[in-house]
């Protein structure tokens, strides 16, 4: 079988920044394979600007953001296979993959990293009742459409769900000449970044309904309706609060979901909360050797975050090529109080870069409130913020020096401290 | 006008079925659909059950048939080449009480002919079945049933029909009939056909056709199922059907295995009065929730990736109504086809076409294709076969649907073939692109435009399942402005 010192699965942001930083760090032998007909991934058709401003202090358009990296991959002559499917990975590293040049083929990968991002949530998963015309579209699916095909899938919307790719394209149907109506959203708060909810809908007096969500969708052939009704603490639908809107088209932003279905046949351990892989400091997952990066691993809001955490995972996976290196044992990293997951779930001080960023999300809408970093009763950090939301990536950066001085530590806590 | 010796109205599983079996004799038939492909009513959202036959009522035809179709239905699947698996029904008692009834439907069995009929006891059920709720008291197996994929068994009747001579029109709605000197002369919204006997398969609208030419009134009631689909990771979560004890509605909610690896858990029962009622409701999903729960424990609901409903064509004797219609000579009516019809599909063919046969006296075709080829699938080969697949013709090495894992080649064949998809659904139920966890939210957009090259349209004109059902409205911007030209520039 044919070996290749790292396969990357996927030529997104995540895998392109990957693919680079573990060239730099010196990995001569390694391949990207890019299921779409070109890198880039999603950012191809996400061409509105504000891609770039912590990478590169400027703001780019999602293709301009991609166009960088693939630029300096090419500069690196990093192989890439686009139109390439991977099939399988086996937790003894065999990828096997499929294109029509090569046809179907197995690649023995030294190391592997997945990159592979994430799928939105279809109206199935949803659970809204009604028929099933054409004219119900996932937010990005419609953003494919518009953005690349330059083709309008309507011109009467309503959106439900407030995530960003749905903020983002009530503004841009706007711009190609659809009524958005509404955008109805089934939390007490809203699933996107603040600046979208300002530049997206209020600056075209689009409304956004909280606690909102869609119970009955209409129309034989194309969509003809939906009915909108509020819904109590429980997220139930209250009677009699039922709002008709005539519409052509529903577009959904209710959610991503990592795809991690490779990971699970190579053997990974995934968490049950980020849908993603269980990692380390290294983004290694739980069968040694494959690592993972980007919305694969969780599901971020700025994509330079996944440029950064993507190049981590390349220049750890040169080093696990190189050996890998001393070992000791991994701190726990928990979740504590309003804090719903950690990326990564652990860290081994040996291991450690001189500064480990530490990625998570809260659980609901906090004013006031501080993030605590603590090992058992020492507090490490605690920093107050005015706003916390679940639509909005938090971070902590643990440093190598304050665990190695603390040996006896097997845990820390990320947690909410909140104002009364 | 055209004459043909037969008409049959509608394309779904019973008039494919039909149709197939008529193709064996000399005869010009020709099959009329509403819609724009095959298996687009009841045929296309049902339990995709075979189901073994000791449900139905001693003596009743659809006792008969079913038990004769559960019986062809494996060797069909075989000469015709569509999924079916044979993984047994498992029938579970869960009240002391009901113990009687467990063994009524036993004995009822053994009457319709059933072979291989079990009791099992609690201990063997939740061996076979970790699943199943501790508290079951007792089961019954029947080791013919199975399950099947209802898109491919349609399709492939449709397809040996045509590839035997068979002509097939869609988007053709029958509105009314005359009786001629030699038969019937059937109106459409698509001119005048004739024909010496009409055979009426139009699922919850065979009462309304039949109503127009009998004496003797027929009724049928939309009795609509709702069902919930969950993600191949659930594959093996049950692997019988599981049924609770059938009662006054049917057989209750069911929780099985799909041959594509998928559990579906449905259906419900609702009379409605819309023959196109096929929306899910609140209340009905909940319900199959529910009712799951009465069975398995822990149901995997959290990885539903679809919803959908559909309408069995409950007639108030419930039973199949095949045969010529009072004071309608030429006439035949397959009526009241719900569950099992699915099942009994080949048998209600081949009764149909016999009482046409006699009534014609049509003679047996000396040629006649009795196997039809389905769409090769790339995946279910051996490795080297599909990398020599691959290496004659590249399509199958391009993956369009990821979660399906489903190739441009076997699109281009779905596409191509005898009665191609003309749509995202057509596509969709020939070979499962959209079909996966995602929902088509990648490879519509994909699959729309090899409808589109192929079929040479522009992209407005293609449909999630023809008619209305248009995909695109237009190009960027040209909405703008409409209202403010005036021509001047």
């Amino acid at each position: 079988m044919e070996r290749c010192d790292l396969v990357i699965v996927g030529g997104g942001p995540a895998g392109l920044a990957a693919a680079i930083a573990a060239r730099e760090a010196g990995v001569a032998d390694l391949l990207v394979l890019e299921r779409d007909r070109e890198l880039g991934g999603i950012l191809n058709q996400c061409i509105h600007s504000g891609f770039g401003l912590h990478t590169f202090r400027e703001e780019l358009t999602g293709p301009e953001y991609a166009r960088r990296y693939i630029r300096r991959a090419e500069e690196l002559a990093v192989p890439c296979l686009m139109d390439t499917m991977v099939l399988e990975i086996s937790p003894e590293r065999v990828v096997t993959a499929v294109n029509a040049q090569r046809g179907l083929f197995q690649l023995q990968a030294g190391a592997v990293i997945l990159a592979m991002g994430c799928r939105e949530r279809p109206r199935g998963a949803l659970n809204i009742p009604g028929f099933r015309p054409a004219g119900v579209y996932t937010a990005g699916a419609a953003q494919r459409l518009v953005n690349r095909e330059g083709l309008m899938p309507g011109r009467e919307v309503v959106i439900l769900g407030s995530g960003d790719i749905g903020l983002i394209m009530a503004r841009r149907m706007t711009l190609e000449g659809a009524r958005v109506r509404v955008v109805a959203e089934l939390m007490p708060y809203s699933g996107g970044l603040k600046r979208n909810i300002v530049q997206c809908l209020d600056d075209f007096g689009i409304p956004l309904k909280l606690s909102h969500t869609v119970v009955d969708i209409q129309g034989r052939e194309r969509l003809t309706g939906v009915t909108l009704a509020r819904v109590d603490e429980n997220r139930r639908p209250i009677p009699g609060t039922e709002e008709h809107y005539t519409c052509d088209t529903l577009l959904l932003s209710c959610g991503l979901i990592p795809e991690n279905e490779l990971s699970r046949g190579a053997g990974v351990a995934l968490s049950p909360v980020t849908n993603g892989p269980v990692v380390d400091e290294s983004l290694e997952t739980s069968v040694p050797g494959i690592f993972a990066c980007g919305n694969v691993l969780h599901v971020h809001d700025l994509v330079d975050f996944v440029s950064q955490e993507a190049a981590q995972a390349g220049r750890r996976a040169a080093r696990y090529l190189a050996g890998g290196g001393e070992r000791g044992e991994a701190v726990r990293l928990t979740a504590g109080r309003g804090v719903r997951y950690t990326v990564p779930a652990q860290a081994d001080p040996l291991r450690m870069e001189e500064e480990l960023t530490v990625r998570f999300r809260v659980d609901n809408e906090y004013r006031g409130a501080a993030v605590v970093v603590s090992a058992g009763e020492e507090v490490l950090q605690r920093r107050k913020k005015r706003i916390l939301a679940p639509g909005e990536m938090e971070e902590v950066r643990l440093s190598r020096k304050d665990l190695l001085e603390r040996p006896a530590v097997r845990e820390i806590t990320i947690s909410l401290e909140v104002a009364p | 006008m055209v004459m043909y010796d037969v008409v049959v109205i509608g394309a779904g599983v019973t008039g494919a079925a039909v149709a197939r079996e008529l193709a064996k004799y000399e005869a010009r038939v020709c099959v009329l659909e509403r819609c724009e492909d095959v298996c687009c009513g009841t045929s296309k959202a049902n339990s995709a059950i075979v189901h073994a036959g000791y449900d139905a009522q001693p003596g009743t035809l659809m006792a008969r048939l079913d038990v004769e179709g559960s019986y062809r239905i494996p060797q069909l699947a075989r000469d015709l080449d569509f999924p079916y698996r044979n993984n047994g029904s498992l029938v579970l008692c869960m009240h002391e009480e009901d113990l009687p009834l467990l063994q009524a439907l036993y004995d009822r069995g053994r009457r319709n002919g059933v072979s291989a009929l079990r009791m099992v006891t609690r201990e063997e059920i939740l061996r076979m079945e970790p699943h199943v709720r501790e508290d079951v008291v007792a089961g019954m197996e029947a080791a013919t049933g199975g399950i099947v994929c209802p898109f491919g068994m349609n399709i492939a009747f449709a397809e040996n029909a045509a590839e035997n001579g068979v002509e097939f029109r869609f988007d053709t709605a029958v509105t009314g009939f005359a009786r001629t000197r030699e038969g019937w002369t059937v109106h459409t919204d698509r001119g005048d056909v004739a024909a010496r006997a009409v055979v009426n398969a139009a699922g919850v609208y065979t009462d309304v056709l039949h109503n127009l030419v009998s004496t003797r009134r027929l009724h049928i009631t939309p009795r609509r199922g709702e069902y919930y689909l969950l993600d191949k990771t659930t594959g093996g979560y049950a692997r019988h059907t599981l049924f609770q004890l059938p009662g006054k509605y049917g057989k209750g909610v069911l929780v099985a295995p799909t041959v594509h690896g998928n559990t579906i858990v449905g259906p419900t029962a609702i009379d409605i009065d819309d023959r196109e009622g096929v929306n899910t409701t609140a209340e009905g999903l909940e319900q199959v929730m529910r009712k799951a729960a009465n069975i398995v424990k822990d149901a995997p609901l959290r990885q539903v990736i679809t919803s959908f409903a559909g309408l069995r064509a409950h007639e108030d004797g419930h039973e199949f109504v095949i045969g010529e219609a009072e004071g309608a000579p030429g006439f035949f009516d397959c009526a009241g086809i719900e569950s099992p019809g699915l099942s009994a599909s080949p048998a209600i063919g081949r009764m149909a076409a016999e009482l046409v046969r006699d009534k014609l006296l049509l003679r047996r075709k000396a040629h006649y294709k009795a196997t039809r080829r389905g769409i090769v699938n790339p995946a279910a080969l051996p490795f080297e076969e599909r990398r020599a697949l691959i290496g004659e013709n590249p399509a199958y090495g391009r993956i369009i649907c990821r979660c399906e894992g489903i190739s441009e080649g076997e699109i281009l064949d779905a596409i191509h073939r005898p009665l191609g998809a003309r749509s995202l659904d057509g596509v969709k139920r020939r070979v499962r692109a959209g079909m996966g966890r995602c929902q088509g939210g990648f490879c519509a957009p994909r699959v729309m435009e090899i409808l589109a090259r192929e079929l040479d349209l522009p992209m407005e004109e293609i449909t999630k399942s023809g008619g209305g059902s248009r995909l695109i409205v237009g190009e960027n911007k040209d909405g703008f402005g409409e209202e403010e030209s005036d021509g001047t520039v």
